[in-house]
C-alpha cells in the first residue's frame, strides 16, 4: 500500500486519462447520439432508416466488441494505424454511447405533445427550427435523468480500455495488485473510491440540472 | 420397442463392464511405468513432516492434482482452443512434479490462471500449484510460498524487422505494448517508454505488426517464440534487462510443500528429465537449454 501512496501522481495521472476518455467521449456521444435521435424524430424517411439501423447494430453489440474492432481488427485493414491510442478509445466508446444517447434522446421527445409540434409548424418553423426552439429545449428536461444514467455507465466502460494500451484507472490498478498481491483489497478499494468520486460528481450535476429547469418550466 | 430398450440396457451394460475393466488395467499399466520412485519420496516426506498427513501425501492418495498455467504464452504455458493439454516449460515442470506423486499426465487438472489471480487461486485452494511464468518476489512471498526458480529469464523487446529501435536508450518516447498490470509493462514504463497494456501477448505482437505500436516486451523466451512464427517481420533486440526468476507457487497453508518441490526439482536438474523438458519447449525457438538456476533454500 505504501508503494500506492509513494506514487499516488501515477493514481491521479491514472485517473487524469479516465476522466479525458469520459469527458471527449461524451461530449461526442452527445453529439453524434443527438443527431441520430434528430434522425430518427425527422420526417426523411430513409434517415429514419438509418438512425435504427445504426442503434440496433450498436447497442446490440458488446463494448468490448467495439473496442477490438477499433484496435485490433481495424489495424489490418489498415484504418486508425498512425491514431493516437486516445482517440482510438474516444472513437470506440462514442460508437457505442451515441446509440443509447440517441435512445435517451428520443424517449425525451416523445414525451413533448405532438400539439407543441404542430403550434411550432403553424407560426412558421422549419422541422430544424420546430426542433431547435421548441422540442429539443423541452425534451432535454425530459431526457436528464436517463442520460445521467448512460453519462454514468460511460464513466464505468472507459475502465474496458485498461486492455487496449491506455493506461487509465483500472490499468493503474492492475499495475499496482501485480506487484502488491498482499494489499490486493486495499488497491481495489482505493481505486472504487476514485470511480465512486467521479460519478458522485456528475449526479450531483444531473440532480442540479434537473432541480435548475424543472423551476424554469 | 421394449425388446429394443432392453437390448439397449444390456448393451450399456457390458460396455460399462468394458469400460471399467479397461480403466483399471490402464490404472495398473501407470503404476508400473513411472510411479515406482514416486511412492517412495511421498513416504518419506510425510514420516519426516510434522503434521501427519501432509498435503503431498493427501494428493498422492487422491491420484489428482490441479496445477494452474497460463493458456496464452507460447513456450512457457499455451493452450489453443483446440488443444487437450497446454504446452510450454511450465506444464512440463508440472507433469515432473506430478509424477513423483505417482500421478500420472492424464490426471493432472489444468487451469488456466491470469497474472491476477494466482494468488487467490492458492489461498482459497482452487489449484494446488501455479506454475505460471510466476516470477518470484518479496510481496508475493508474503502470501503464497514460491519455490524454485526453476527457470530464469529476462525482459527483452519484439521489433518490426526494419525498426530503428536498437539499444534500451532508444526506447524512449516510444510506445511498447505488453500485458496490462505486468512486470514487464512497469519496466519498460521506467524506462521511459509509454506503456501499451493489452489483455494478451497475440493482440499485443498484432499491434507491432501492425505498427500501431513500436515494440512488444516481456520475458526473451515468449518473444522468441513470436520471432520464429514471423521470421520475416519481427526480431527480438537488446539484451535481457531485468531477471526473472521463475518459481512453483504453492499455499503457505501447506508449507511442507516447498522441500518437496526443490527436492524433486533438483532431482530432475541433475538427471535430464529438466533438460528434455526444456528442449521440448523454449527450446524449439533456438534459445540453448541453460544453466539449471540454483534453487533458494525453503522457510525455516
Amino acid at each position: 500500500m505504501d508503494d500506492v501512496f509513494s506514487s499516488f501522481d501515477l493514481v491521479l495521472r491514472a485517473f487524469w486519462l479516465t476522466l479525458q476518455l469520459l469527458v471527449l467521449s461524451g461530449v461526442a456521444s452527445l453529439l453524434l447520439g443527438t443527431l441520430l435521435a434528430a434522425l430518427r424524430v425527422g420526417p426523411v424517411k430513409v434517415l429514419n432508416r438509418l438512425g435504427t439501423l445504426y442503434v440496433s447494430v450498436v447497442r446490440n453489440t458488446p463494448l468490448l466488441v467495439m473496442f477490438i474492432f477499433v484496435f485490433i481488427a481495424s489495424p489490418t485493414l489498415d484504418l486508425f494505424v498512425g491514431t493516437p491510442f486516445l482517440v482510438k478509445g474516444v472513437i470506440a466508446l462514442t460508437i457505442y454511447t451515441s446509440a443509447f444517447v440517441c435512445e435517451a434522446v428520443r424517449s425525451g421527445i416523445n414525451s413533448v405533445s405532438l400539439g407543441q409540434a404542430e403550434a411550432a409548424r403553424a407560426i412558421g418553423l422549419t422541422f430544424g427550427g420546430t426542433m431547435r426552439e421548441v422540442i429539443l429545449p423541452q425534451a432535454f428536461r425530459a431526457t436528464v435523468p436517463p442520460l445521467a444514467s448512460v453519462l454514468i455507465a460511460l464513466a464505468k466502460n472507459t475502465s474496458v480500455a485498461a486492455a487496449f494500451g491506455l493506461m487509465e484507472a483500472t490499468a493503474r490498478m492492475r499495475f499496482f495488485t501485480n506487484n502488491n498481491a498482499n494489499d490486493r483489497v486495499l488497491i481495489f478499494l482505493t481505486f472504487a473510491i476514485g470511480y465512486i468520486i467521479i460519478v458522485e460528481v456528475m449526479s450531483a450535476g444531473a440532480y442540479s440540472f434537473e432541480r435548475r429547469w424543472r423551476v424554469a418550466r | 420397442m421394449r425388446l429394443h430398450t432392453r437390448f439397449h440396457r444390456t448393451a450399456a451394460l457390458v460396455a460399462g463392464l468394458g469400460l471399467a475393466l479397461s480403466g483399471l488395467a490402464a490404472c495398473g499399466d501407470a503404476g508400473d511405468g513411472d510411479a515406482e520412485t514416486v511412492d517412495v519420496e511421498v513416504e518419506e516426506d510425510a514420516a519426516d513432516a510434522f503434521d501427519d498427513g501432509t498435503r503431498m501425501k493427501e494428493l498422492a492418495e487422491s491420484g489428482e492434482i490441479t496445477i494452474g498455467v497460463k493458456f496464452d504464452q507460447p513456450g512457457i504455458g499455451f493452450k489453443g482452443a483446440t488443444d487437450d493439454m497446454p504446452t510450454g516449460i511450465d506444464p512440463e515442470i508440472g507433469k515432473i512434479l506430478a509424477a513423483s506423486l505417482g500421478i500420472a499426465p492424464e490426471d493432472i487438472t489444468w487451469k488456466e490462471t491470469i497474472s491476477d489471480n494466482r494468488e487467490p487461486y492458492l489461498i482459497d485452494g482452487e489449484v494446488d500449484l501455479v506454475l505460471a511464468s510466476y516470477s518470484i518476489t518479496p510481496e508475493r512471498r508474503e502470501v503464497v510460498g514460491q519455490a524454485g526458480p526453476y527457470y530464469v529469464t529476462g525482459q527483452q523487446l519484439l521489433v518490426a524487422s526494419d525498426s530503428d529501435i536498437d539499444s534500451l536508450d532508444d526506447v524512449k518516447g516510444t510506445e511498447v505494448c505488453s500485458v496490462t498490470g505486468s512486470t514487464s509493462l512497469e519496466n519498460i514504463e521506467a524506462e521511459g517508454a509509454e506503456p501499451r497494456g493489452f489483455d494478451t501477448y497475440s493482440e499485443c505482437v498484432d499491434q507491432v505488426l501492425s505498427g500501431a505500436v513500436d515494440a512488444m516486451t516481456t520475458d526473451g523466451a515468449i518473444l522468441l517464440g513470436y520471432a520464429a512464427e514471423n521470421p520475416d517481420e519481427l526480431k527480438v533486440v537488446v539484451d535481457p534487462f531485468s531477471e526473472e526468476r521463475y518459481g512453483v507457487g504453492y499455499s503457505l497453508d501447506h508449507p511442507e510443500m516447498c522441500q518437496w518441490i526443490v527436492d524433486t526439482l533438483t532431482e530432475a536438474q541433475d538427471g535430464d528429465a529438466y533438460d528434455a523438458a526444456f528442449e521440448a519447449t523454449l527450446g524449439q525457438s533456438g534459445v540453448d537449454t541453460p544453466e539449471a538456476p540454483e534453487m533458494d533454500a525453503c522457510p525455516e
